[in-house]
């Protein structure tokens, strides 16, 4: 038999360890992203563009340049400054695993930004002018009919971007955190299978993808019942 | 410029450059096959273009890349043994990662290409049977300029994401500009300068096709109407 299986079967725990780690830095990504992103669509709206230029400087360069590159620049790139060095902040910024999340929250902000952006535009006038009839303030009429609307009908393709915040996690990996892919790293080194160890390691990102999809296909089912085709 | 590892840096851009370009060939290729695969009425072509596209699209690039070139040599020093070739194999870097990217980024691209395909309403098609075309001529005149006008906004979305993944590449070992910049930023202890100036390339790289698939796009939108609100 070309293949060995044995060694995959004891390196198991360290597998299932990685997909919690994998999980975690995802879901504090996800978190902190969306949290920067909502404000940043709100600016990308604006007409002014003292508001909106600002934001869109900010998504396009996100965008325009490979997460590896941004997560260098904040792991190894920032170490560069005696003033970072110094600074408070330092034992924060030395830790591998505040970076990777910090990285991947700016990363993810500036997409999650630029969809909940376009929802936001796509937002019917109908609902603006009734919502302005019925004597709404501006801020009301953002909190009560504009997110919540827009933040449902931006699900489908924010889906996507969660699975393709899920597949950017494995770049951890890269600055020595021990994820999915940090696991068949190691696993590979120590035993010199690499093709059984990316194997696993690709088959549990498929199980976590298609869980994913699952997911936010129920999600949909609960928030967006209202726009899914009749059934006749 | 930048302490003298500008030129090597700049050197490192042309390879990425390179890189992308003939990954994304061969993507191209591969997507074409794919979408064609799934479009096809023989059942199990079909399933096979499904699994491609889904198995391929549900794993992180880096993974992929570790494990066609880690694996995919160690396999292949596995296998070709046993059918009487001795001799270590050791496969090229730029080589392995041009199939590696065009093996990923075609199975996004089957997805675009076949997207695009159904796109062009079936009218198009029999409108060109009826005036005697050949299956052949139908498929290169009608449905592919047709296709390509519907597949650009993909196709764009798609080539930056290859581009910018072409970064993981130095993971294994090519030279390509992000690898340059790793050793220039190890031997100067500035690693910011190097990473950042490395950003603006991409960005670069990024801008300009962003421009040329722009143009392109309106360029092969000729003739149509847009509707304005």
């Amino acid at each position: 038999m070309i293949f060995d299986y044995t060694v995959i079967w004891d390196s198991l725990p360290l597998y299932l360890g990685g997909v919690l780690v994998t999980i975690k830095l995802l879901a504090i990504a996800l978190f902190f992203g969306l949290l920067v992103a909502v404000p940043l669509a709100l600016m990308r709206t604006s007409r002014s563009p003292w508001i909106n230029g600002p934001a869109w400087l900010y998504t396009y360069v996100i965008r325009g340049t490979p997460m590896l590159v941004q997560l260098f620049l904040v792991y190894y790139g920032l170490a560069q400054f005696e003033a970072v060095r110094e600074s408070v902040l330092w034992p924060y910024l030395s830790n591998a695993t505040f970076c990777a999340c910090l990285a991947f929250a700016i990363n993810t902000s500036a997409y999650s930004a630029e969809i909940l952006a376009g929802s936001l535009k796509a937002t019917p006038h109908g609902e603006i002018e009734a919502a302005k009839a019925m004597g709404m303030s501006r801020a009301k009429l953002y909190r009560r009919i504009l997110l919540p609307s827009a933040l449902r009908r931006a699900l489908p393709q924010y889906s996507n971007e969660v699975i393709m915040m899920l597949h950017t996690t494995s770049l951890a990996s890269i600055v020595t955190l021990i994820d999915i892919t940090g696991a068949a790293r190691t696993v590979s080194s120590q035993y010199y299978l690499p093709f059984e160890a990316f194997i696993t390691a690709g088959l549990f990102y498929l199980c976590l993808t298609f869980v994913l999809v699952r997911l936010f296909k129920l999600a949909e089912r609960r928030w967006l019942a209202y726009l899914a085709p009749r059934r006749s | 410029m930048l302490n003298g590892y500008g030129s090597s840096i700049l050197d490192g851009a042309w390879l990425t450059l390179f890189l992308a370009l003939t990954s994304m060939a061969v993507a191209i290729v591969l997507g074409l096959i794919g979408a064609a695969c799934r479009l096809s009425p023989v059942r199990w072509l079909s399933v096979l273009g499904e699994a491609y596209s889904t198995v391929i699209r549900g794993i992180p690039d880096l993974v992929l890349i570790l494990l066609i070139f880690y694996g995919g040599q160690d396999l292949v020093n596995r296998v070709m043994p046993m059918l009487g070739y001795d001799e270590y194999i050791d496969i090229n870097p730029f080589v392995a990662g041009v199939f590696t990217m065009g093996f990923i980024f075609g199975a996004y691209l089957s997805e675009t290409f076949r997207g695009a395909f159904m796109a062009i309403p079936k009218g198009q098609a029999e409108a060109g049977a009826a005036y005697g075309m050949s299956g052949l001529q139908v498929f290169l005149r009608i449905l592919v300029p047709q296709m390509i006008r519907f597949a650009i906004p993909g196709f764009t979305n798609n080539w930056l994401v290859l581009t910018k993944a072409t970064a993981l590449i130095s993971v294994v070992g090519l030279q390509d500009m992000m690898f340059k910049a790793k050793s220039a930023a190890d031997a100067t202890r500035e690693p910011f300068t190097f990473y950042l100036a490395v950003a603006g390339l991409y960005l670069l790289i990024t801008s300009v096709s962003l421009l040329a698939l722009r143009y392109l796009e309106k360029r092969y939108s000729v003739g149509t109407k847009a509707a304005e609100l």
